[in-house]
């Protein structure tokens, strides 16, 4: 082993205290940016996991929509919740101009009592015109989702039956999806004629969600694709025209809230990171100044037995680059011990959707953000070890009186 | 090999109100000879220690010039000039100087590591055993006397066998047994052919020296024999 790299080594093993501080400010580096990298980059991937969850131009609604809730959080998020309209609106969407595609939408909320497995949003599609659960549904399940059939988000309880019961039906779990790290992890799909029979096992069983619209002819949303060589917000501004009692909206505009949030949250997060990073290498390298100036003896006696300039600035920066690499290391793995297991928590605490990226991307992140902060770690010592260096050895063993 | 200052002065720049210059060091000539025990004697702040580190190649004289035989040894390149003085020159420093993270024998080793050399255990040992700390090889600095501390800085600067050994103050704070070992190693030292400078504020030290001058306010004058 070089002498540098092995003196380093006795230096960092014979000051424990100080090895460890050291190491601690570079895990604070590494922690900062995988962390915080990983929390923006995992907002980025839910939101976009949002916009191809939509996958439609413009969505119809039925105008008392906003007295239940947040439109956005029932469709996007998943939040179990309801409204209806008369179906009417369908055949007149499907009759604008520009319309290419309209398919209907139905959310029903499984009641909390007995009669119903769990609590969950139930989503039903109409598979001869979807395009929007269709295609995504299909990434994780190839099979037809027929009558009776559910399909289920990865963060519902499937019973080993693999039978789930709703309004007092059994319903066969089909398949289950792949984590979307949306809300819409916790709802149940199901087609039109299945959903159409809770919704009238629901009105059976005396739930009164439907008011004035009759449940045979109730739909919750219609999802819109637009031709091509049509201006969207033309469209939608003729479907709100043409539909009574009904809101178009623009799909984009949907997410428009969500994306707004998700854009302070990661400013708020990437200036966090910045501000730790800055703070972290301006406390390493006044660390490192200190260490140099109660270390000045002990450099200047290796200059007294030979050491050239070279070999000082490689032992500071050998002991920078161990300490800093092994500091970086431990905060990538603190990061992933704490984001991983409780990504749900933070999800839950930011209230905005967060998907991990692929295991690779994780991967080079981590590797990436070992190295930058090793890389930062290890230049503070040098600033260091070049003032050392400039010292005349002469200058300091005189001081030392 | 001898070490020759000619007309060497250094000066500092001091900075208090307004900066002024203080010369440590007035145009000196000495020269280090071979098989000679040289002291310089005087008080804390005469310019000794200035002579000494000239001497060495830490300190760059501001005018005249230090050889090492016929080279002038600030025209070398640092690295240059660092690999003749762990070859040819020996520095016994002030005060505590065992680096701290390592045990004695590995402190007496590092002028040796530090440019590949293995294999000098045994010499290393040997040395050790000169200087009487042998059963302490495997101890930390901290753990040492001032006076096993010395002793391993002599045996640290002879490990490398070198023909020259500059010893700054090195029986300050010593005991007269421990003073009297230190200046009897050094002797021993000049006798076995090498050139010693020893400068310190203690005048007994005298007895041991060939040559003795006296520094004062920079200036170096020799002190003749019968005023010892």
């Amino acid at each position: 082993m070089k002498f540098t790299r092995k003196l380093a080594l006795k230096n960092l093993k014979r000051k424990p205290g100080r090895t460890a501080a050291l190491i601690l400010l570079s895990a604070f580096l590494a922690l900062s940016v995988f962390g915080g990298s990983l929390i923006v980059m995992s907002l980025q991937n839910g939101l976009d996991s949002y916009e191809s969850r939509l996958g439609a131009d413009i969505i119809i609604v039925p105008k008392e929509a906003r007295s239940h809730g947040s439109i956005e959080s029932i469709l996007l998020q998943g939040i179990p919740g309801y409204f209806y309209m008369n179906d009417s609106a369908l055949e007149k969407a499907r009759n604008t101009e520009g319309v290419e595609i309209a398919t209907p939408q139905f959310y029903l909320a499984s009641a909390s009592a007995g009669c119903c497995s769990v609590s969950v949003q139930i989503i039903g599609f109409d598979p001869e015109t979807d395009f929007t659960i269709k295609p995504w549904i299909s990434k994780s399940y190839r099979g037809e989702v027929g009558d009776g059939d559910l399909i289920v988000g990865c963060n519902i309880e499937v019973p080993s039956s693999r039978i789930l019961t709703f309004y007092n039906q059994e319903y066969n779990v089909a398949g289950q999806l792949e984590r979307t790290g949306t809300g819409l992890d916790n709802a149940v799909y199901a087609n039109m004629n299945t959903i159409r029979q809770m919704m009238e096992n629901s009105v059976l069983m005396g739930f009164d969600y439907f008011s004035d619209v009759p449940f045979e002819h109730a739909v919750s949303a219609v999802m819109i694709k637009v031709q091509d060589g049509y201006d969207i917000d033309q469209v939608t501004g003729d479907l709100n025209i043409h539909i009574r009692r009904v809101e178009a909206e623009k799909a984009k505009s949907m997410v428009s809230d969500i994306a707004s949030g998700l854009t302070s949250v990661s400013r708020v997060i990437g200036l966090l990171t910045i501000m730790i990073w800055i703070l972290s290498i301006v406390i390493l390298i006044v660390a490192f100044a200190m260490i140099v100036n109660e270390r000045k003896k002990e450099f200047a006696v290796l200059r007294v037995m030979g050491a050239s300039r070279k070999m000082l600035s490689g032992l500071l920066l050998a002991e920078s680059g161990i300490t800093s690499i092994a500091g970086a290391v431990t905060g990538v793995l603190f990061a992933a011990l704490i984001l991983f297991p409780f990504l749900g928590t933070i999800q839950r605490s930011l209230n905005l959707p967060m998907l991990l990226p692929s295991m690779p991307v994780i991967l080079l992140l981590a590797a990436g953000s070992v190295v930058l902060s090793a890389a930062a770690g290890a230049l503070t010592g040098a600033v260091s070890a070049r003032r050392i260096t400039k010292a005349e050895t002469g200058m300091i063993l005189r001081e030392d009186v | 090999m001898i070490l020759r200052a000619e007309n060497a002065t250094r000066q500092y720049f001091r900075q208090g109100k307004g900066t002024n210059v203080f010369t440590a060091l007035h145009e000196t000539n000495l020269s280090l000879e071979s098989g000679t025990l040289t002291e310089v004697i005087g008080r804390s702040g005469s310019g000794k220690r200035t002579l000494l580190n000239l001497f060495a190649g830490l300190l760059a004289p501001t005018s005249g010039k230090i050889f090492a035989g016929d080279t002038d040894l600030y025209a070398m390149e640092d690295m240059e000039r660092s690999k003749f003085r762990n070859e040819a020159i020996g520095v016994v420093p002030q005060g505590q100087t065992g680096l701290k993270s390592l045990t004695v024998l590995e402190n007496v080793l590092l002028p040796c590591e530090m440019y590949g050399i293995s294999g000098r255990e045994q010499q290393a040992e040997e040395l050790l055993r000169k200087v009487d700390i042998l059963d302490l090889k495997n101890v930390y600095p901290s753990e040492l006397s001032g006076g096993e501390m010395r002793r391993l800085a002599i045996a640290r600067a002879l490990i490398r066998d070198p023909g020259i050994i500059l010893a700054d103050e090195p029986t300050s704070d010593l005991d007269d047994e421990n003073t009297r070992i230190v200046l009897g190693l050094l002797r021993e030292c000049a006798d076995s052919g090498k050139a010693v400078l020893l400068v310190t504020h203690e005048t007994e030290a005298a007895a041991y020296a060939d040559r003795v001058y006296r520094m004062e306010k920079g200036v170096l004058t020799e002190v003749p024999k019968e005023e010892e």
